[in-house]
């Protein structure tokens, strides 16, 4: 297959991105520029390495036993892999062929470039959802939040299952009124299986210093227990296990 | 009737007959007898007010013996099976009684080992050595110790101070022998003596010869070994001499065989076999008698692991380096499964996990579970659970193990399988291969002093170093290095036999037994990614006035083993598959079978203290990765592939073992307890699917470590998997605690 693709890097992990064992390829390039992000190296598509598919799917293969064995499977994350949605549909597709489960981690904010064939290919979409307020959405990524409601509206329509994340990030993202806006959204939709807030860390600090960026977010604290409970607290109304 | 007959019958009653009942089979007997149990953890019961108060008292007493070194020690009898007093933690409320010496933790001395050891341990702790005893031991009876010395070559001595071959059990017992102590329980000790007579009496149509005087003189001593069992239990009120009649006696029988073991040697690793499935024979008997429940069953083992968990050796603070945290390697295999596909997993399997419960998280004994993937999903589960709460489980490969060993193996020690009951170990520590790799470009000379240790080979003189010439030159080297490591064994085996020998371990084997040559290496990643570096990259040397070989410089980047690549993986392989190579052309003591374990326990420490820079870019002093593992940090693509790297490695040509250690935080396994516990059983099964052999598993915090480091006061029962064994943590070298926390953990970003 000639389809090739801007690859960051690749690891095998446990229960971070999706269910299981997993092979998660972090693409490159990112139209947002979220304060929090973790992985700056990812924000352009010139920074990645050229990758046909197939390049791709012989890395998979030395661990397509071990995963179907330990259960998981194959997300694609970044950057934001809608940003090369044929190759993202081109890897997933490959991927289903082998009988993988695939897991597409975005921010929904390119949500209308997925095709309806990329999203039949795949299995669980785990979709960021910055802020509700605009101005925060906006503030915080540089993006607007309209998109990734419409794209997950559509998934739900789809019965598409979704796990909605959420960074929390102190003094950003955990206003009281922005937290029940994704939460009172969320309950309305149909398929989502479950949230994950995600406590802002800053394990990606050293990044910025290697690019020469500065990481605004240096001296905002991570999130203490007490926060970490009252956000998930506030999405237990959602109807779904919160984590 | 006679009495024996009649304990017979009492012993064996509801038992289904086979040819166990005629002749020495403890295998045959678990077969016809054992009921597998399919099922979760529901059944378990707490531990009892009883057991508590026990387990109490004697933590009370750990935190004397941690601040002073050891808790006591009786500095003028030599120990043996029968030498001290019974002793007891609490007589009244003790189910399973008997210590090694006249009072709990009260450490013995075995000075056949070597008195060297015993006079130096003792002057640590500020005793002084009986001079009876010294008299004994310098003017009229000869140790292991001083035999070694007597036959040692010049090139060993060289090579043992060095620090190229490490480790030696030259001062102190081998260990690594299992004694199948279950034979006591099913037997009793006076059939097993029948047996013996008659292995003895087969030799006598034999020419005497050297081995045949050497085999009949053992066969002797077994039989003495035995009868003094039986006088030590007598000691405690018991008479063993006919089998176990129920489940308590069926505990006390194999635990005074094991302490007969524990009294008369000071082993490296001490191990237990695989008991637990033997038990829950006798166990259930009772149960389905209606004169035992759940509760006391449990209470039993509970009782028997609080025993295990106080076997003490008095040893010196450099074996401390070595072998961080007092260990005694009291090894239990747990689980696996049968020939005929049915799981070996009991309720009594369940219950041994369970332990760590009731008494709280410990190293020892070092549960060891023979996992395979075919294993009951309610065991799995369970194990994992436990992994998940305690640190405290190690895994091995029972899908590698069953089809070279059998189906009733167990480990000694870490990693190393062996027939319960059939075969034995000549144990051999470890060599340094980074620092052959280093002898190798000097030409025989070590980087730390200069001194010409190996023979002079030509040392390499090129400014970058060139990737043939540099294997042609290691493979010099490894050859005279496995020469002067598998005669230093043959001496120390030797020496052992004649001066130390293992009498009631051996009395618990088949005569003939198999022995097995257990050698291995340390810094398998460290050799792997510096040939990696100078075939990929370039590695241009450095070296001081007197052209030794000091520092290299790496230019450009290269693969590292640990990332599930090929090209750095395979010259892991090709090391494990050359050493094994070189090790097997020299004849072995006594006919063994040359085997080699890729394990360093807490040791990598030390040999990295003591190793020079090397090519990969690793700095002089800088820890080794432990055992099979990836060097630390350079496994940049999580747990699985670094698992899937060691994975490669052959178990036909390291089949005492290959070690993987892994650090995963909780949140890297999963948010919820049932997710934790579904993915551990994943990563367990496919890791075995994929033929990794061992795999600690740490389910840690950093910050949990970093806190213990700081308050040590607050983790009293903190316990870490190190490499094949269990420790406190708190009772690791600062050192070695650093290592530990600077180990990758495994936690995604």
């Amino acid at each position: 297959m000639t389809t090739t693709g801007s690859v960051h890097s690749w690891d095998v992990s446990t229960a971070v991105d999706g269910p299981g064992t997993r092979f998660v390829l972090f693409l490159s390039g990112c139209p947002l520029r979220c304060l929090y992000c973790a992985n700056p190296d990812t924000w352009h598509l010139r920074d990645g390495h050229r990758m046909t598919v197939d390049e791709v799917m012989a890395e998979i293969a030395k661990y397509r036993r071990f995963i179907e064995i330990a259960g998981g499977g194959l997300t694609l994350t970044g950057g934001e892999p809608l940003l090369q949605p044929a190759f993202t549909a081109a890897v997933f597709q490959r991927a289903k062929q082998l009988g993988l489960h695939t897991a597409l981690d975005t921010s929904g904010f390119l949500g209308a470039r997925a095709s309806d064939e990329l999203l039949a290919d795949t299995d669980l979409v785990l979709l960021d959802i910055k802020s509700w307020d605009p101005a925060t959405y906006r503030h915080v990524t540089r993006g607007e939040v309209a998109p990734t409601l419409q794209f997950a509206r559509r998934l739900s329509a789809l019965r598409k299952p979704m796990w909605i994340r959420f960074v929390l990030v102190p003094g950003l993202t955990d206003d009281w009124d922005n937290v029940a806006g994704i939460a009172s959204f969320v309950s309305t939709l149909d398929s989502v299986e479950r949230v994950e807030v995600l406590p802002f860390h800053k394990l990606g600090a050293s990044k910025y210093a290697a690019l020469g960026i500065p990481f605004t977010l240096a001296d905002v604290p991570t999130p203490d227990a007490e926060l970490v409970r009252r956000v998930r607290d506030q999405f237990a109304g959602c109807g779904v296990p919160v984590h | 009737m006679t009495a024996t007959t009649e304990r017979l019958t009492i012993g064996w009653r509801g038992f289904r007959a086979g040819p166990w009942c005629n002749e020495v089979d403890v295998r045959g007997f678990i077969q016809a007898n054992y009921t597998p149990y399919e099922g979760d953890a529901e059944f378990l019961s707490g531990p009892t007010p009883r057991t508590t108060a026990l387990w109490h008292r004697l933590t009370e007493m750990f935190v004397d013996e941690r601040a002073r070194g050891i808790y006591d020690v009786d500095a003028s009898t030599p120990s043996s099976i029968t030498a001290h007093r019974p002793g007891y933690v609490d007589r009244d409320a003790e189910l399973i009684v008997g210590l090694q010496t006249d009072a709990p933790l009260k450490r013995a001395i075995m000075p056949t080992g070597g008195l060297r050891m015993v006079e130096t341990s003792l002057k640590t702790y500020g005793y002084q050595l009986d001079p009876r005893v010294e008299e004994i031991f310098t003017k009229y009876r000869k140790t292991h110790n001083d035999g070694v010395f007597d036959a040692y070559t010049a090139e060993i001595l060289r090579a043992r101070k060095a620090g190229i071959i490490t480790g030696l059990p030259d001062a102190y017992g081998r260990g690594r022998i299992i004694g199948d102590y279950r034979r006591v329980a099913l037997y009793g000790v006076d059939r097993l003596i029948t047996a013996k007579r008659a292995e003895r009496a087969a030799l006598d149509g034999l020419m005497s010869t050297e081995d045949v005087i050497r085999d009949r003189e053992e066969l002797a001593e077994q039989i003495r070994a035995l009868g003094e069992l039986r006088s030590m239990a007598a000691s405690y009120g018991y008479d063993i001499s006919g089998p176990a009649t129920n489940g308590r006696e069926a505990v006390q029988w194999l635990y005074f065989a094991y302490l007969a073991a524990v009294k008369e040697q000071n082993g490296a690793a001490m191990s237990l076999g695989r008991t637990s499935t033997f038990l829950d024979i006798f166990l259930q008997r009772d149960i389905d008698e209606g004169v035992l429940t759940e509760r006391e069953a449990q209470e039993l083992v509970d009782d028997l692991v609080i025993k295990l968990r106080i076997v003490r050796f008095l040893r010196t603070p450099e074996y401390d380096q070595l072998f961080s945290g007092d260990p005694t390697w009291v090894t239990e295999s747990i689980g696996g499964m049968g020939d005929d596909g049915r799981p070996l997993v009991t309720r009594t399997s369940f219950r041994f996990l369970q332990t760590l419960y009731n008494l709280g998280p410990a190293p020892e004994p070092n549960l060891t579970v023979l996992w395979s993937p075919r294993l009951p999903v309610g065991f799995k589960r369970f194990c994992a659970e436990v992994s998940v709460d305690t640190s405290s489980i190690q895994y091995e490969n029972d899908d590698l193990i069953r089809p070279r060993f059998s189906d009733d193996t167990a480990i000694a020690c870490c990693v190393s399988a062996m027939k319960v009951g059939e075969q034995m170990q000549l144990f051999g520590a470890r060599v340094n291969l980074a620092k052959a790799l280093l002898y190798a470009i000097n030409g025989g000379r070590d980087e730390m002093t200069g001194v010409q240790v190996a023979p002079a080979f030509p040392p390499i003189t090129s400014e970058h170093l060139d990737h043939d010439e540099v294997r042609a030159a290691f493979d010099r080297m490894i050859d005279w290095l496995a020469k002067t490591y598998v005669e230093a064994l043959n001496i120390i085996h030797y020496m052992h036999d004649k001066y130390a020998y293992e009498r009631i371990e051996m009395a618990l084997h088949d005569h003939p037994v198999q022995r097995l040559l257990g050698c291995g290496i340390a810094g398998l990643s460290v050799v792997a990614d510096s040939l990696s570096a100078i075939r990929y990259a370039r590695v241009r040397v450095i070296r001081d006035g007197t052209g030794l070989a000091t520092d290299y410089v790496v230019e450009g980047d290269f693969p590292k083993y640990g990332n599930n690549d090929d090209r750095a993986d395979a010259i892991a392989v090709e090391l494990v598959e050359d050493f094994m190579r070189k090790v097997r052309q020299y004849p072995a003591h006594r006919g063994a079978v040359h085997s080699q374990s890729v394990l360093t326990i807490t040791s990598n420490v030390v040999y990295g203290k003591h190793t020079g820079n090397t090519p990969d870019g690793r700095r002089v002093g800088e820890p080794f990765a432990p055992g099979a593992n990836p060097m630390n940090g350079r496994d940049r693509r999580g747990l699985v592939s670094a698992a899937l790297s060691v994975a490669k490695l052959p178990y036909d040509q390291a089949q005492d073992g290959i070690s993987l250690t892994a650090s995963i935080t909780p949140v890297g396994l999963g948010r919820t307890e049932d997710e934790q516990v579904t993915n551990l059983v994943g990563l367990l099964d496919a890791y075995t699917d994929a033929g990794g052999f061992h795999l600690n598993a740490n389910v840690l915090n950093r910050e949990t470590l970093l806190d213990a480091m700081a308050h040590p006061e607050n983790h009293p029962q903190l316990t870490i998997r190190v490499s094949g064994y269990a420790v406190n943590f708190i009772r690791l070298t600062p050192e070695q605690q650093r290592d530990v926390i600077n180990r990758t953990f495994h936690e995604s970003l």
